[in-house]
């Protein structure tokens, strides 16, 4: 048995003249959360896309639990389960009839689809809300119904597009725990994602999407390490970041910063030194990336 | 509890398309304010044509008989035209994406809708002809009759409507299909409908004469009130088959297209 649930190799598309991917490969292990982080516009959704066998690639292959995404269409779709990027549920129909209704198109019987709606309306705390319109709905227990329903029957692989995306933090939080609830029964699950912080906290393993290719993979860890060093942050009276400053951690490379910029700073600035966050990581690793691509 | 194999179940054919139209059926009857239009237009517009009109029209005053078939196909025209807006919003809705990485045949969410026009356009259809025997609709049909007639209103019915789920389809956004309804809520003017085509002038009687609408008016008026059908009914079954293959044809390739073209 083939001990990953994803895998790509060069997988290239693009649309007329713009090319979104450009010989993406990664692979991801059976019963991981891995997470793409990518600005808008990256491609995220492309690749799911892909993926999720709702397009073809240009070139290149992918394969979800050892199946062809383009070839054994059928087994993929059997294999995984999408929540995409707008929350895939129908607004004039009730939660649980929305429910009702996946549960039918994946082959249970009215009684099966019954218990199973009711079990899920408890589990994702939306018992209240079941006999309302979706259309009534709030942003996170729309995305909680969007949850649940990819949840109707188990497929090994969920994509999940941007989950969190427009929620609050405390629907964030609860979404976080329920995620890695899912990988607790070995689920494998794949996410995009533009807050790192959703990456730090959630991922086995991230890559950093950019310029249609991946840039860097590693645990949030390892990443940091990548863009090395210490931080200098330049901090104004009202405690506002004016300036940060990456180092090479070296007494003489933060002397040397400080000295330079000694002289333009105003009287009151302050200057803490920390480690390299994942927004660094990935400012860091996106503008190499853009400027690379710039002189192409 | 849970096993991680791949679910090897998956819905039938015919359960996928029970669900699809049972869903387009609960979004019919929750959108009350268009159910109401597709019925309360075609009455308002024949108890005009009856009252108003039909005076000047036909001073005899049998004008009900003559109008009322061309009432019939317009209300199924402009019942079957929501298909475009209601294709249209699913198209734009994450939901499709979602039917299509199942392990579904997906187009059955344009079947659904499908089914739902043709069950809420029979209904309008059956208020019409119950308002027109109200205010004096006297059919000369027998069963025979009855059931012709309605064989070829439901053919016209499905065939406009797979028109309008492809032109939902293509069109892309909820309120651009909803432009197209309007085009087929004049086409019948410009036939037999309510006025006979040989009191237009000669260029327009060249259009009225061929174009889809006046063969079925045409074919219905027949079978209901008795005047002859002659060779109308073969155009008009040759017209829907035409526009139904058409539409049917573009309607899979345009499902298929909206899902590889991103």
């Amino acid at each position: 048995m083939n001990a990953c649930a994803i895998e790509v190799t060069g997988l290239r598309k693009s649309f007329g003249k713009r090319t979104v991917l450009n010989g993406l490969s990664l692979s991801v292990a059976k019963g991981t959360i891995f997470a793409l982080l990518g600005p808008n516009g990256a491609g995220k959704t492309t690749l799911i896309h892909i993926l999720s066998t709702l397009s073809d690639p240009d070139d290149g292959a992918a394969r979800i639990e050892g199946y062809d995404v383009v070839s054994s269409r059928t087994a993929v779709r059997r294999s995984i389960s999408l929540t995409g990027q707008f929350a895939a549920v129908d607004e004039v129909l009730t939660g649980r009839e929305n429910l009702t209704m996946m549960c039918r198109l994946c082959g249970l019987s009215r009684g099966e689809a019954r218990m199973r709606t009711a079990e899920l309306l408890k589990r994702f705390a939306l018992e209240e809300a079941a006999d309302r319109r979706v259309k009534a709905y709030s942003g996170g227990m729309r995305r909680r119904l969007d949850l649940a329903v990819s949840l109707v029957v188990s497929r090994p692989v969920l994509f999940l597009d941007e989950p969190t995306t427009g929620l609050d933090t405390v629907s964030r939080r609860a979404l976080w725990d329920t995620i890695l609830g899912l990988k607790e029964q070995g689920i494998t699950i794949f996410l995009t994602t533009q807050y790192l912080e959703e990456a730090d906290q959630l991922a086995d393993e991230i890559a950093v999407l950019s310029g249609g290719r991946i840039v860097a993979t590693g645990t949030a860890e390892t990443l940091k390490a990548q863009v090395g060093g210490e931080v200098v942050e330049l901090r104004n009276r009202q405690d506002e970041v004016i300036r940060t400053i990456p180092t090479s951690g070296s007494v003489h490379d933060i002397r040397q910063t400080l000295n330079e910029i000694a002289s333009s700073c105003p009287p009151d600035t302050r200057m803490v030194i920390r480690k390299p966050s994942m927004d660094d990581v990935f400012l860091a690793l996106t503008t190499v990336e853009q400027k690379e691509v710039s002189h192409a | 509890m849970n096993k991680l194999q791949p679910n090897a179940k998956s819905a039938s054919f015919a359960a996928t398309n029970a669900v699809f139209i049972g869903r387009s059926i609960r979004h019919s009857l929750r959108n009350v304010e268009s159910l109401l239009m597709a019925i309360l237009l075609p009455v308002m517009l024949m108890l005009m044509f009856t009252y108003v009109f039909g005076g000047a029209i036909d001073p005899s005053g049998d004008y009900v008989n003559y109008v009322v078939p061309g009432i019939i196909l317009l209300c199924a025209g402009f019942g079957s035209s929501s298909t475009a807006v209601d294709v249209a919003t699913d198209m734009t809705n994450g939901i499709i994406d979602r039917f299509r990485t199942m392990p579904i045949r997906s187009l059955g969410v344009i079947t659904g809708h499908v089914a739902a026009s043709l069950a809420r356009n029979l209904l309008a259809t059956g208020i019409v002809i119950g308002v027109a025997l109200l205010v004096g609709f006297r059919p000369a049909a027998g069963t025979l009759e009855w059931l012709g007639a309605l064989g070829v209103i439901v053919l016209f019915i499905l065939t406009f409507t797979w028109l309008f789920a492809a032109i939902g389809l293509v069109t892309g956004s909820p309120s651009s299909a909803g432009g197209y309804g309007f085009v087929l809520l004049f086409l019948p003017y410009l036939s037999s409908a309510f006025v006979p085509t040989s009191t237009m002038p000669a260029w327009l009687q060249g259009v009225a004469n061929h174009q889809p609408i006046t063969p079925v008016i045409e074919t219905i008026r027949g079978l209901l009130t008795g005047t002859p059908v002659k060779e109308h009914v073969w155009w008009a079954i040759g017209w829907c088959a035409a526009i139904l293959v058409i539409a049917l044809v573009w309607s899979m390739l345009a499902f298929r297209r909206r899902g590889s073209g991103r």
